[in-house]
């Protein structure tokens, strides 16, 4: 498989995420998407950690060339962890005094 | 066409579909589980390039323990398609036109990177096991690993905080 394709992909992800953001009202479904758009950045980190990999492996075949970014996935999986709690305890919260999670509510917070 | 590549197509497929489900979904509910199957795909394809520990981190984490949180709330929110706030068909089109238009000036940023030759295909590797990336994340990377925890400390007390009565 060349890169390019893993590229595309996680692309095409990505702007998904962002076509959820814009259109929709949900502020679940907004977290959601920003989910969605942190996976597509993870599926790339993974490919160019493979691909480091392969073509570092042609000269030395005991290298660990690339294993960073598979480590930084797995940081961005911890911090998306925690962010998830926190977001949804804030959207829990607002859905508790204004009974609704549309984020058109949310522009309350600036007053 | 070898296995793996009909693996990488039928996964892409399927994970573009599902994320497009997702989003246009009018029920919460339905969009959790379309992006359950977005996540399984991914790691479908982590397994594909060899990153074993990470295909089944992102099961437990984001498909298992993420995913179950969120179809708490949106079920103790009691939710459905009725209740569902609508924006203008104006703005649905504006926010589909830009993100596509973000797409396409990525897509002919990177479409001709100098990594565009580069290939996945070779050796397999071991970097994607858990023995190697243990060994590293507990010696190189020991300080981020220790301070996550902090974090997750910290954002454990603040959402107890926040999710409180008065």
């Amino acid at each position: 498989m060349p890169v390019n394709y893993y590229i595309f992909l996680s692309l095409i992800l990505f702007s998904i995420g962002i076509a959820g953001v814009l259109t929709r009202r949900n502020a679940i479904i907004v977290f959601m998407c920003i989910e969605l758009m942190l996976n597509a950045v993870n599926l790339l980190l993974v490919a160019f950690s493979k691909m480091h990999h392969v073509t570092a492996l042609a000269s030395d075949p005991a290298t660990t060339a690339g294993i960073e970014a598979q480590l930084f996935v797995f940081f961005i999986m911890v911090v998306a962890a925690a962010e998830v709690t926190v977001g949804l305890a804030i959207i829990v919260m607002m859905y508790r005094n204004i009974h609704s999670v549309d984020i058109n509510f949310l522009n309350r917070l600036k007053h | 066409m070898s296995i793996s590549e009909i693996l990488f197509w039928f996964l892409s497929a399927l994970s573009i579909l599902s994320a497009l489900m997702m989003v246009t979904s009018r029920n919460p509910v339905h969009s959790v589980l379309w992006l359950i199957l977005v996540f399984f795909a991914i790691s479908g394809h982590y397994i594909l390039m060899n990153a074993q520990f990470l295909a089944i981190v992102n099961m437990i984490v984001y498909a298992g323990a993420i995913m179950v949180l969120f179809l708490f709330v949106i079920m103790l929110m009691n939710m459905n398609a009725d209740t569902e706030p609508q924006k203008s068909k104006w703005m649905k089109m504006a926010g589909t036109i830009g993100s596509g238009s973000l797409l396409l000036v990525l897509i002919a940023a990177l479409r001709d990177s100098e990594v565009r030759a580069r290939t996945l295909e070779g050796p397999e590797g071991t970097i994607g096991l858990v023995k190697q990336l243990g060994a590293v994340l507990f010696t190189d990377y020991v300080v981020p690993f220790e301070i996550s925890s902090v974090l997750f400390l910290s954002a454990m007390v603040g959402a107890v905080l926040i999710g409180k009565k008065d």
